[in-house]
Order: structure tokens, then sequence, then C-alpha cells
């Protein structure tokens, strides 16, 4: 298709083009594996879970992949603008086709694309293993609330808009979880663990994830479910293993279990003001 | 730019002119697909000042962590009916119906539409859908409340038992039925009314890309209807086709959806992305770079928009994840060759900043940030942490404001042959850039505060007090767009019969602009000779033609 031959004083400017562009992308990687461990965070948040750090890592990738790709093509269009804005009425020259760059900016692009999708799916692959541990935890999702327990212990923690619940899990083990819903939709998102998941009646999800730091992360429900979906908060407690133990111990009797359960409810301070249902004039004027 | 412009004669006006019916009558009958297509522009450009009003008590809503402005009911029905109106009411009939029902049939030469009645069909199943589905704030239970993609089964008769729910599926129906018309009118249209000489390879963007999305709309719109009607029957009839009671499914739903959906992503888009298409060569004063590599682009994310709906769908834990996850990373590359190819037709020209060109070059800008955004969303793990927060509606804010800003360009642009005369250039460029400031003010807080962990379609956030300062300068960014189409309501008036356009004004390419401004009922009293896809542009500069294989593009600064 593209046997005219080329004007002689295009090959000089072709040449310098490829080296021009290296240098623009290989100038910012350069300075990002200089400053070694300093790779910016992007916005995202390393995660407590280990599956969460590798997608905290593929987001780093990405977003370099972002950057400089969308420097790239924001720089070439600023230096369109200022360089060929009208200075005149004459009619500039009418080329419409070159064909070794269409086909540069085709295959390149099509390259990216399967790097991105080869380290995509490495992380995918442990996001979404599931390896065998004794730890399990079974988690329902209701209208506006969550319900947690633990298969063969006695534990259970079930709360809902004005008193959320919280899950206690322990810390350095993999733990295995199912997700289930009986009536809407409901989502399942830990901000600090980089994850969520869907609740969706009828379909039974099943995840795993291992935590590395003991504290207290805010979950809620991502996915609308009705009129109280704002307030549809929980929390995850992580505990080293022996705490834990210890604490599904405590459901065996009933007064244990009484006091466990209201340990492991966070009474929502604003909420109980929005919601009609509880008295209000515990926390003043706020709607 | 008039020394270029071949006057046409308008002594034969009144032969050609059908008399009848004048006035409103004229209007209710007509099938002259310029006025059904001023109709549609002016209804639609309606419904995205009522979507952009929702919008705007949504944005004041947020602006504190415990708002009060309206209660969490209300707050479901508005960011229900915003998503629902612009994108049913308002971004697709404004795609396929306004100006494509204006330009396309003026583009290839042909008097009207293959089938005008069925064009003005289209335009009343519109009008009707449209007031259905706002009907739904005057019922008792209020209007829709399940968001814009009405997930089962928060749409069921135990979750959304009102009336305003019945009125939501009977829109999409009336609308989907009109996209479904305007499909087919298109295709047939394209395929046999085209001018002697204009071959398909020879047709502008814009009607390619129109062709294509008409495609897609006859693949994708039937699903969704089918889909609805199932719906309906689960909510009237007793069958139990997306509830699990009676061994039915709710996920269905979203893949019944999705499959409609993510065509209908880039039905949208592609109209728009004809648009800039148009503009940028005009603007720059040559063809448009890689013409048919810009067809093929354009054909390949069509195909492979039907295969990438599950990607709204990683959380479900029922998908096949990395299928879904190629197919979206994959529609990056033919969407790239698009940027490039508008970056490659500024390169060498001579860019005069009109607010057509200002406003391409802004939707441009904006989509690229949406695209690149949208990368992320198609990795899995990625999707995993961002799924449902306000990153997601960040994402596609970028893309639907910059199909705003591409609209923009469009009515700038077209406006002569809309109406005669040329809307204001300096209210004009006031509006471009309160649109695209505005847009980056309220996109950008949002990504931020997504990734800090708020979810979308919260009525409230009491627990995360510090993500406040990010909602008010969203909010600020919302209301700047919002002033913008304020100056360009006052600008629709201040121009209103105040500067003639002429034929031609642009200098312009393609065929509608070798006609009268606006053109006469059956738009052509005589044709130039169609040897490119510029036959307007080779008439007025027979010594201009384009030079196709080979030659470098910036060569002249050598």
């Amino acid at each position: 298709m593209d046997s005219t031959p080329q004007p002689p004083q295009g090959s000089p400017s072709r040449s310098r083009r490829p080296r021009r562009l290296a240098a623009l992308i290989a100038l910012p990687l350069t300075a990002l594996l200089l400053s070694g461990c300093t790779v910016p965070s992007f916005g995202a948040k390393k995660s407590d879970t280990v599956t969460g750090r590798s997608t905290y890592q593929l987001w780093q990738g990405f977003s370099i992949a972002a950057a400089v790709i969308g420097g790239f093509v924001i720089l070439l269009i600023v230096i369109a603008v200022i360089r060929f804005r009208a200075k005149g009425a004459t009619i500039p020259r009418q080329s419409q086709y070159h064909l070794p760059l269409e086909i540069a900016y085709t295959i390149i692009p099509i390259v990216m694309v399967f790097v991105l999708f080869g380290y995509t799916v490495v992380v995918e692959n442990k996001v979404v293993a599931e390896p065998a541990t004794p730890y399990q935890v079974s988690i329902n999702a209701f209208q506006w609330g969550w319900k947690f327990s633990y298969p063969g212990t006695n534990a259970l923690i079930v709360g809902h808009t004005t008193q959320n619940p919280m899950m206690l899990i322990p810390v350095g083990v993999p733990v295995h979880y199912t997700l289930t819903s009986t009536d809407a939709n409901h989502g399942f998102y830990v901000r600090d663990f980089n994850f969520s998941r869907l609740a969706i009646p009828g379909i039974k999800n099943e995840f795993s994830f291992q935590a590395i730091d003991t504290g207290t992360f805010n979950g809620q429900c991502t996915e609308l479910c009705g009129l109280y979906h704002s307030l549809m908060y929980f929390r995850v407690k992580v505990v080293t293993l022996p705490e834990f133990l210890a604490w599904e111990k405590k459901f065996d009797t009933p007064a244990g279990a009484a006091a466990a359960l209201a340990a492991n409810l966070v009474d929502e301070q604003e909420t109980s003001s929005i919601i009609p249902t509880k008295p209000t004039g515990t926390t003043g004027t706020k709607i | 730019m008039s020394e270029h412009v071949d006057t046409l004669t308008h002594d034969d006006h009144a032969s050609h002119e059908h008399h009848g019916a004048t006035g409103i009558l004229n209007w209710l009958t007509t099938t002259d697909h310029k006025i059904i297509g001023m109709s549609y522009t002016i209804t639609s450009v309606i419904m995205m000042l009522i979507g952009g009003a929702l919008a705007e008590v949504i944005r004041i809503q947020l602006t504190t962590p415990t708002g009060s402005l309206v209660t969490f009911s209300q707050y479901n029905q508005l960011f229900t009916m915003h998503g629902s109106v612009m994108i049913y009411l308002f971004a697709g009939p404004f795609a396929f119906g306004a100006l494509a029902n204006i330009i396309v049939p003026l583009q290839i030469g042909a008097p009207d539409m293959a089938f005008p009645r069925l064009n003005a069909l289209s335009y009343w199943l519109y009008l009707t859908g449209s007031l259905t589905m706002l009907a739904g704030f005057f019922t008792t239970g209020g209007a829709a409340n399940f968001g814009w993609v009405g997930y089962a089964p928060m749409t069921d008769s135990v979750n959304a038992p009102g009336v305003g729910t019945d009125l939501w599926i009977g829109a999409l129906l009336l609308t989907g039925f009109s996209a479904i018309f305007t499909g087919v009118n298109l295709v047939a249209t394209i395929y046999y009314l085209r001018a002697p000489g204009m071959t398909l390879f020879r047709m502008p963007i814009f009607t390619w890309n129109l062709l294509v999305t008409a495609i897609l709309i006859l693949l994708a719109f039937p699903v969704l209807t089918a889909g609805l009607i199932m719906l309906f029957c689960d909510r009237h009839f007793g069958t139990h086709i997306y509830t699990v009671v009676g061994g039915g499914s709710p996920v269905l739903w979203q893949n019944i959806f999705w499959f409609w959906g993510h065509p209908e992503v880039y039905i949208l888009a592609l109209p728009f992305f004809g648009m800039v298409t148009e503009i940028i060569p005009v603007f720059s004063r040559k063809p448009v770079f890689g013409y048919k590599g810009m067809i093929f682009a354009t054909l390949s994310i069509a195909a492979l928009s039907l295969g990438v709906w599950a990607h709204h769908m990683f959380t479900t834990g029922v998908v096949l994840l990395p299928f879904f996850s190629i197919m979206s990373l994959l529609i990056a590359v033919p969407t790239g060759i698009k940027i490039f190819n508008w970056i490659g037709t500024m390169w060498g020209g001579q860019i005069w900043f009109s607010t057509a060109m200002l406003m391409s070059i802004g939707f441009v800008i904006t989509f690229l940030i949406g695209g690149l955004t949208g990368i992320y969303l198609a990795s899995p793990p990625l999707d995993f942490f961002t799924h449902d927060t306000y990153f997601v509606v960040a994402h596609f804010h970028s893309v639907v404001m910059a199909l705003v800003l591409g609209a923009m360009a469009g009515l700038y642009y077209w406006a002569p042959k809309m109406t005669g005369y040329l809307l204001d250039e300096r209210l004009g460029k006031i509006q471009f850039w309160l649109l695209f400031i505005g847009t980056q003010v309220f996109t950008f807080p949002l990504y931020i505060v997504g990734l800090n962990g708020m979810p979308r379609r919260m009525a409230l956030y009491p627990n995360n007090p510090e993500w406040q300062t990010l909602n008010v300068w969203s909010s600020i960014g919302a209301f700047m767009i919002g002033i913008s189409t304020l100056v360009f309501a006052i600008n629709c008036f201040y121009s209103w019969k105040r500067t003639p356009a002429g034929d031609n004004p642009w200098d312009a390419h393609t065929l509608e602009w070798f006609t009268t401004s606006p053109p006469p009922h059956h738009n052509y009293y005589r044709l130039p000779k169609i040897r490119s896809e510029r036959p307007t542009w080779d008439y007025n500069h027979p010594d201009k033609p384009a030079l196709v294989h080979g030659h470098n593009h910036d060569g002249e600064s050598s």
C-alpha cells in the first residue's frame, strides 16, 4: 500500500524520532528506578493484607504506565496547540497518512496492553487464591447490617445501622470467608485491605486473605441496597491468634456470649441521630 | 473565508417548498429530518438541564458529612433519576437522534432519512418515554430509586413497590424502541441514500461512526428491551426470572443489562468521536489524519465492545476474570489510535481556535483522563478495591463530561446548518473555560475521595468527616459546569437571528457545507462532484487535494 518513495528530507527526522521518544519514556522511568522503594502511592493505600499489598504494587505499576502515557499524550497536544496555531490564511500541507507512524502507535499499545494483562493475571491469581486454613468466617449481609459467624464455634456477631458489628480475625494466618446475602445485593468492602466482593442473593462467594498487622479497620456496604445503604458500616478488628482463640471461647457460655457481642457492637454516634427509629437526644441536634 | 464559498441561488426555492401545515401543526406532523432533529436537540438539551439540576442537588447534599437537604429516599431517587435522565434521555438521544438526524442525510447528499415517518415515530416515542420517566416524581412512592442500572432484586415488587418503577421500565421500553427505530433508519439511510460518488470510504467519519453506532444499537437495545419485559413480568405476572425464591437469578439481570450497557457506552461515545473528528480537521485546515485507520479503529471498538460487559461484574465472583480483562484492556488500543490521529491532524496544521475547536481539544484531554483511569478498572484486582467507590464515578464522569464537551463542540460547529445563524464566540469561549476547568475541578477530588474509600450512592458519610473538603471542591466544580450550561442557554437566546452564518462559515470539508444554511426542504439544489471524503473542500480548493500515501505528515517542517 505504501510504495511511494519517501521524500529524502523525511528520513533524518524519522530516525531522530524514536530516540527522542525513547528518551521521553526512559527519563521518568529511570528517575523512578533510581528513587528505589519510594515509588509514590498514587493515592492508594499499602493495605494490611498480603494480597492487598500485591494489588497495591499492581496499582503503582499501572499508575506509572498511565502517568507516562498520559503525560506524553498531553505534551503532544500542548506542543501541537502552541506550535501550530494559525499564523495567517495560508493553507498547510494537506498530508493525511504516515503508515509507519500509524503502525507504531497500534503495535506499541498492543504490547503495553499485554504487559499490563500479564501482571494483572499474576496478581489476580494471588488475590483469588483460597489456601487451606482452619480459620473460617461466614459473612451474611442483610438490609441493613452484617452477621459474622465462625463455623465450628459458637461465635456470632450481628449488628445493623445504629449499632454496627465488629468482625474479629487473627493476624498472620490466612482466613477463609464465605459471603452471602439474605435479601438485596450488598458489597463487602474494606478499604485498608484493597478488596471488595459483592454479596448477591443465591450466590455463595468465597475468598481468603491474611492480615499483616493488628488494628481496627473500617468497612462498609458498597452496593446500593435500599434506604439505609449509607449507614451499613462494619469494623474489622485484627488481633493476635491467641487473643482470637480466647475470644471465640467466650461464646461458649450465654453470659460470655452476651458480653462479647456487646463488646463487638459499635455505637454509631452520628448515625444514631439520623435514624428516627432510635430515640434522639444522645448526640444533640445533628440534622 | 468567504472568498472560498460558492453561493447557491435561491430562485427556485418556492418550487421545492412543500406547502401545507404551518406553525405548531407543521411541527406535529413533519417528517423532515432537520425539524425532527431540531426537536430532538431541544428536547435532549432540556433533559440535560433537568439531569444537571438533579446533580447539583446531589452535590449540595454531599458538601457536609451529614447533609440534611434531602432524605435517604429522596437521595436514592435523585441519583437514580440523574443517571437515568442523563444516559437514557440526554446522551443517547442527543448522540444518535439530534445531530445524527440533521447531519447524516446532509453529509451523504440525501434528501431525507430513508423512512421519514418512522423517524417521526422515533421522536414521539422518545418524547413520550421522557415524560413517562419524569412522571415518576409525581407518584406517591416517588420516582425510581434503585440506581440507573436497576440491579435486581432492588427493582422487584418488594423492594420497589411504587408506580415510579413501572414508569421507569415503561420509559426505557419507549425510548428503547425509539433508539431501535432510529438505528434501522440510520443503517438504511447510509446504505441506500448516498449521493452518486459517495462511496463508503468517502463518507465523513461522523457518518461512519453513526453507521457503526446504529449497528450497535440494533445488536444491543433488543437485549435490554427483552430484559425489561422479563422484569415487568416478574413484578406483575408472578414470574421468577430475577428472584431466587422461584429459581431465578438476580445476577442474570446484571448480565443482560451490561450486555446492552457496555455497547451502550460506545453507542454514546462514537457519535461524539465522530463530531470532533469532523471539527479538528476543519479548524486545523487539514484532512483528518489516518482516515482509514480511524474507521478501522471505530469498527474494532464496536466489535470489542460486545465482549466486555462483565468487567462491570468483576466483584460478583461469577465471571471469567481474565477473558473480560483482556477484552477490556484491548479497547484502549483503537481508542488510543483515535487520540493519536486527532493529534496527527492538528500537527502541521493552522489551528483556528474557534469555540468548536476549543471544545474538541477539551474533549480529547478529558477523554484521555477518563480513558486512562478506565484501564485500571479493566484489571480485576484493581477493580476489586475501586469497585462501587467514587473512583469509578470519577472515571465515567470524566468520560461523559468529555462527551458533553463534544456535544457542545458539535452544537457550535453545526449551529449554522440547524438555524442559519452562528452562536456567539465570546460567550462560547467563556462557556468553554468554565466547562473545561469545572469538569476537572469536579472529577479530580472524586478520584481521590474514591481511593480514600468513599462508596458511591451514599446520602451521608457520617463516619468520615475527612472526606468533606474533597467533596466541597467537587461541588464547586459541579457548579462551574452548571454555570457554563447557563452561559450556553444565554448564548442560544443572545445569538438567535443575530449573525447570519452563510453557507460555509468555517471553510469546511464535507457535503453539508455545500448547501444553504439552513438547508432547503430536500437539502440540495445541486451537488459537487464527490471524488474524496472532502467534496466541499475539493470544490473550493481544487489545487489543494489531500496528499495521500507515503508523505510525512509533518514533512513541511524541513
